[in-house]
């Protein structure tokens, strides 16, 4: 077995290619993609409680209350959980990642690179 | 039927034993991401509204004239809010798509890494070259932003980047290359069997074949054929590899070689095939990688090219424009550049006979397709699974 990948981390690496910014001020940029990326973990989260709510449905296993009530009840759940956290702030926040990728290893822009290729 | 067509789920897609495993929320992710490339295909057509209303008229009475090319109307669009914003979601669309994909794909890479090689140890019909060199220009930046490209290994033996791709790529076309994405290799096999109905092809390259959805098709409808799909990437190789087989392929084989210099003999295939591949090339080795077409190609024998249209002097400034989005800003650079280059003069500089010069216009056949979809759709320039395919024959 190789050492385990920081998949976290790497999953939202920047692409080599200087990324283009679209709005006047790159702050609208930023917030933009992070509420984008909370959206779609919003329209997840609601695809996973339409699926709850119809398999509850058809077997009718759990009260409402049950579920309200919940915490973890060891060390794995507890981690479980926390590691989840983990994952949706690297997801939501990976444009800040991308940021400071590229403040520390600075790209050419594509037009640049169009050129450049064009004489390889 | 809905007011809009809707993607297939994503849970349509063809599994595989070196597919990866994918949770609930993956899904759920993948689901969310091919509806916003939908809307976003929708939303697009503000652009051109933009375009007409405000931002061509300001520029006339601004200048006292008519913009002349592209750059000066990509200026002038790159002020405009709704560009500003639509450009800004798709971009980011894409970067979630990148995410997505990778966040599935390395956390389980060592197990990947473990279903391919137990399907391609010992086959000779995998081969690759630790000495191939990666062309530069798939080093200048990394395609489709895909961080680390078709190439990059992040563990001895990786597949991850392809297995990347293959869950993907259902999610960026919304389900229109159909299950196994192999609606281009689908359609090119309808047409040469339907124009040449005794054509008997031996010997077939597919040149640029990444996982190999594309060269599939053909090996299946060719099944005494030699069918070897080339590519620099050892990733996608070992991946396509073991997805062919347990697809249940025989007759193809995997060689990681570049396409400007492989190691085949003249004349010696019937059919030289590539899809969606001259526009990750460079200025230079497209020629060199044509010139290698004609070389290996036997006379009589056949060749075509599955590419995104190519851009006339009847379309638009603002098609143009429009056209160019995914080449700047997807990273598909050379696109930017390819479009300018008649194929007919790329044949014809590497030997071929300009009277044996053919292009058609060809559309993916999708196995999802149910007829359901009947809304109007707009066209998602750059993204639409409509293409241009150029060849020839070798006289």
């Amino acid at each position: 077995m190789s050492e385990p990948l920081d998949y976290i981390k790497l999953a939202s690496n920047k692409p080599k290619g200087k990324r283009p910014y679209f709005h006047d001020d790159p702050a609208v940029e930023r917030v933009l993609n992070i509420t984008m990326a909370v959206a779609g973990e919003l329209a997840v989260m609601r695809e996973r409680m339409d699926s709850i709510e119809r398999l509850l449905e058809t077997r009718g296993v759990l009260t409402r209350e049950e579920i309200e009530n919940f915490v973890p009840q060891d060390k794995t759940q507890e981690e479980q959980r926390q590691l989840r956290h983990a994952e949706y702030i690297g997801r939501i926040l990976r444009i800040v990642q991308q940021e400071m990728e590229e403040l520390q290893n600075p790209d050419k822009t594509l037009e640049e690179i169009a050129n450049d290729i064009n004489q390889m | 039927m809905s007011a809009r067509n809707l993607p297939p789920v994503w849970s349509k897609i063809a599994k595989h034993a070196v597919f990866p495993e994918t949770t609930h929320d993956e899904r759920a992710r993948y689901n969310f991401l091919a509806n916003l490339n939908k809307h976003l295909a929708h939303v697009s057509q503000g652009n051109k509204i933009a375009f007409d209303k405000r931002v061509e008229p300001k520029f006339e009475k601004e200048h006292g004239r008519k913009m002349k090319d592209t750059s000066e109307l990509k200026k002038a669009m790159e002020k405009d809010p709704h560009y500003q914003v639509w450009s800004s979601l798709r971009r980011s669309t894409m970067e979630m798509r990148q995410q997505a994909g990778r966040s599935i794909v390395l956390r389980q890479a060592d197990n990947l890494k473990e279903k391919a090689e137990k399907l391609n140890e010992g086959k000779a019909s995998l081969v690759l070259d630790a000495d191939c060199e990666v062309p530069n220009y798939l080093l200048a930046c990394d395609n489709h932003i895909m961080p680390g490209s078709y190439h990059t290994e992040l563990i001895d033996g990786d597949v991850t980047p392809a297995a990347n791709y293959d869950t993907g790529l259902f999610v960026t076309t919304a389900g229109l290359l159909g299950t196994y994405s192999d609606g281009g290799g689908k359609a090119i096999t309808s047409w040469v069997k339907k124009t040449y109905p005794d054509f008997k092809p031996k010997r077939i390259l597919d040149i640029g074949c990444g996982m190999g959805h594309n060269v599939l098709p053909i090996a299946k409808a060719f099944p005494d054929a030699e069918v070897i799909g080339i590519d620099t990437a050892a990733p996608m190789l070992r991946y396509a590899h073991a997805r062919a087989m347990d697809l249940g392929y025989t007759n193809v084989k995997f060689m990681q070689m570049d396409a400007a210099k492989t190691i085949f003999e003249d004349e010696s295939f019937d059919w030289v095939q590539s899809t969606m591949f001259f526009h990750e090339t460079g200025g230079k080795s497209i020629y060199k990688i044509m010139d290698e077409v004609y070389r290996v190609l036997k006379p009589g024998g056949l060749t075509l090219h599955i590419e995104q249209p190519q851009y006339t002097d009847d379309m638009s400034l603002f098609e143009k424009f429009i056209r160019d989005w995914d080449a700047l800003n997807n990273n598909e650079p050379y696109w930017s550049k390819m479009h300018d280059i008649e194929p007919v003069d790329l044949m014809h500089a590497s030997g071929f006979k300009k009277e044996d010069f053919m292009q058609i216009g060809a559309k993916a056949e999708n196995d999802l397709d149910d007829g359901s979809n009947k809304a109007e759709e707009p066209e998602d320039h750059g993204r639409s699974p409509i293409w241009n395919v150029f060849g020839a024959i070798k006289n």
